[in-house]
């Protein structure tokens, strides 16, 4: 686990990624030890985005975003796709067919949302441009569904604060998420991805 | 049961006009939608099974009501003039009063909550706060969603969160909006510019009373469009990060209208308090649009001996069926522009414009 604490000026240090000027220089402290990780604005987004835990610069970043969390829920649920051809699927729940549901616009039961689940994936996503909730859960929810929730939520602020150039609160968020991760972790899972 | 006669001569604590920035911000609302988890939703369903999740509900809904709550009241009895009643006052939705079936609505305490059973999804829940008031309306709501999921168990699942009849609505089922007055930007047509910034944010913006695009005297109300991917806390964060704009804008633009124009805005502010103090009959629009007015010119100091709630009231007070049932019979539109007239002639009477300006 680390704390990172950012400072930021244009000293004549050289990113350690690539070769032009560094002006962010992130304070990892590991295991009591710190390390000055030099950056240019550039490949600071890109560290920051990764949330590896413990990562240094040079062992991480082969990859362009974070992780995306849906990826393997995806490809899990690719192979119900098949069906997509057959005529009219129905709700179990409540007789509908998606059809009827594009014309009224509204779902007959909740059990419609697994029974057309791919077809309400992309309309949510172009709807709400996101398809995972992490907001409020049921009381009986489980602590590792509401830290899979956690961590969602944090990795889209940590993306909208790169995007804001705000470095400062991601590098606070980034520690975050990594706490999180130690913790599922620790407690014997494996982190949600 | 609902006390109308009540209701009809008071007026709830969100129009009280105090709160934080409400020389700008009217109220606060957020709103919940939750469904039992397994009923089909009511736009979908028979009589029957809306009647059921009427039955399952009433006692929760009616359990969580805070002391000093108006009450439960079943909405498919009533006549077409109390139903309306009820949307004017904003306790029940338009969608609520028009809807089929077995349906009712928890009214709580001076009108701030209301809890309405078979409208568009079997529980939508609202709180309202006068002014700027976010946190307290999250705060009030939470709660009572909390209370109420200790006795149901709401439809839910991990990926798409609560479940709702549109999937607009679906993940919180938030709803986060504030009713703001922006006469001055709409007067220097400025508006435009707050249509597209809140578009870019995802944000909706509509008018108060009217269909459609053109907002009726002047009251824009702003809300979140999204409900997915975000965390209440996230959406509410947002809007509290734009609406200072917004204020700030709007006040600006007040403050230069005074600087440039301002005897030509006095003339203005002062013929929309003549005009309400003398007409004999007068339409809703007109009405709106007067108020308005009169409102900025209070807010501006341009006008004194009228307090913003006495005005905030009168936009509700002046509808079709708070009209009549103030009068106690039932109107024709004539009718009812004379009643209108007469009724604001009355709340307006004892005024005394102020000194000559400058
Ligand atoms: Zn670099
Ligand atoms: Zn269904």
């Amino acid at each position: 686990m680390s704390r990172a604490r950012l400072t930021r000026d244009d000293t004549m240090k050289k990113c350690m990624r690539c070769t032009k000027p560094a002006t962010l220089h992130i304070t990892e402290i590991q295991l009591g030890q710190a390390q000055v990780v030099h950056l240019c604005e550039t490949c600071a987004q890109k560290y920051l985005s990764s949330t590896e835990v413990g990562g240094m610069p040079s062992m991480q970043m082969e990859d362009d975003e974070a992780v995306s969390e849906s990826e393997a829920e995806g490809v899990a649920l690719a192979a119900e796709e098949v069906e997509e051809d057959s005529p009219e699927v129905s709700c179990g729940g409540c007789g509908i067919t998606f059809k009827q549901f594009r014309s009224v616009g509204r779902l007959g039961c909740p059990q419609c949302y697994t029974s057309f689940h791919d077809d309400l994936q992309s309309l949510l996503e172009s709807i709400h441009q996101d398809t995972q909730h992490v907001g409020k859960c049921p009381p009986q929810t489980s602590a590792n569904t509401l830290r899979h929730h956690e961590l969602m939520r944090l990795r889209s602020e940590l993306k909208a604060s790169i995007e804001r150039e705000n470095y400062e609160e991601a590098a606070r968020i980034r520690d975050q998420i990594q706490v999180i991760e130690a913790q599922a972790a620790s407690s014997g899972e494996s982190p949600a991805e | 049961m609902l006390d109308f006669e009540a209701l009809t001569k008071s007026s709830g604590e969100w129009l009280k006009g105090v709160g934080p920035e409400s020389d700008v911000v009217v109220s606060s609302r957020i709103r919940l939608a939750r469904n039992l988890d397994r009923f089909p939703f009511p736009p979908q369903t028979s009589d029957a099974i809306r009647g059921e999740v009427e039955a399952v509900l009433r006692g929760p809904v009616v359990e969580v009501l805070p002391p000093g709550s108006m009450g439960y009241v079943r909405v498919d009895p009533l006549e077409t003039l109390d139903r309306q009643f009820l949307v004017e006052r904003q306790l029940i939705s338009r969608e609520h009063s028009e809807a089929k079936g077995p349906r009712g609505a928890g009214i709580g305490p001076q009108e701030s909550m209301s809890l309405m059973v078979n409208e568009e999804d079997h529980l939508r829940m609202q709180v309202l706060r006068s002014g700027l008031a976010l946190d307290e309306c999250w705060q009030e709501i939470n709660r009572i969603d909390d209370e109420l999921q200790q006795q149901v168990n709401f439809a839910f699942n991990e990926e798409f969160g609560y479940l709702t009849s549109c999937p607009t609505n679906v993940g919180t089922g938030m709803r986060v909006s504030v009713m703001l007055h922006l006469p001055a930007l709409v007067m220097t047509k400025e508006i435009q510019k707050v249509f597209q910034s809140m578009h870019k944010m995802s944000l909706a913006v509509r008018g108060l009373y009217g269909e459609g695009s053109q907002a009726m005297g002047d009251f824009y109300q702003i809300s979140n469009q999204m409900t997915l991917g975000k965390s209440e806390q996230q959406i509410i964060k947002s809007m509290q990060q734009v609406i200072p704009d917004v204020l700030e804008y709007e006040r600006r633009t007040r403050r230069e209208m005074v600087k440039d124009n301002r005897s030509k805005l006095h003339d203005k502010v002062s013929r929309a308090l003549g005009i309400l103090q003398s007409a004999r009959t007068i339409t809703s629009e007109e009405t709106m649009h007067l108020l308005s007015s009169l409102r900025l010119g209070i807010n501006l100091g341009l006008i004194d001996g009228i307090e913003i709630p006495t005005i905030n009231e009168l936009f509700i007070h002046t509808q079709p069926a708070h009209l009549q049932k103030l009068s106690g019979t039932p109107m024709e539109s004539s009718d009812r522009n004379a009643a209108r007239a007469s009724h604001i002639r009355l709340r307006l009477a004892p005024v005394e414009p102020t000194s000559e300006g400058e």
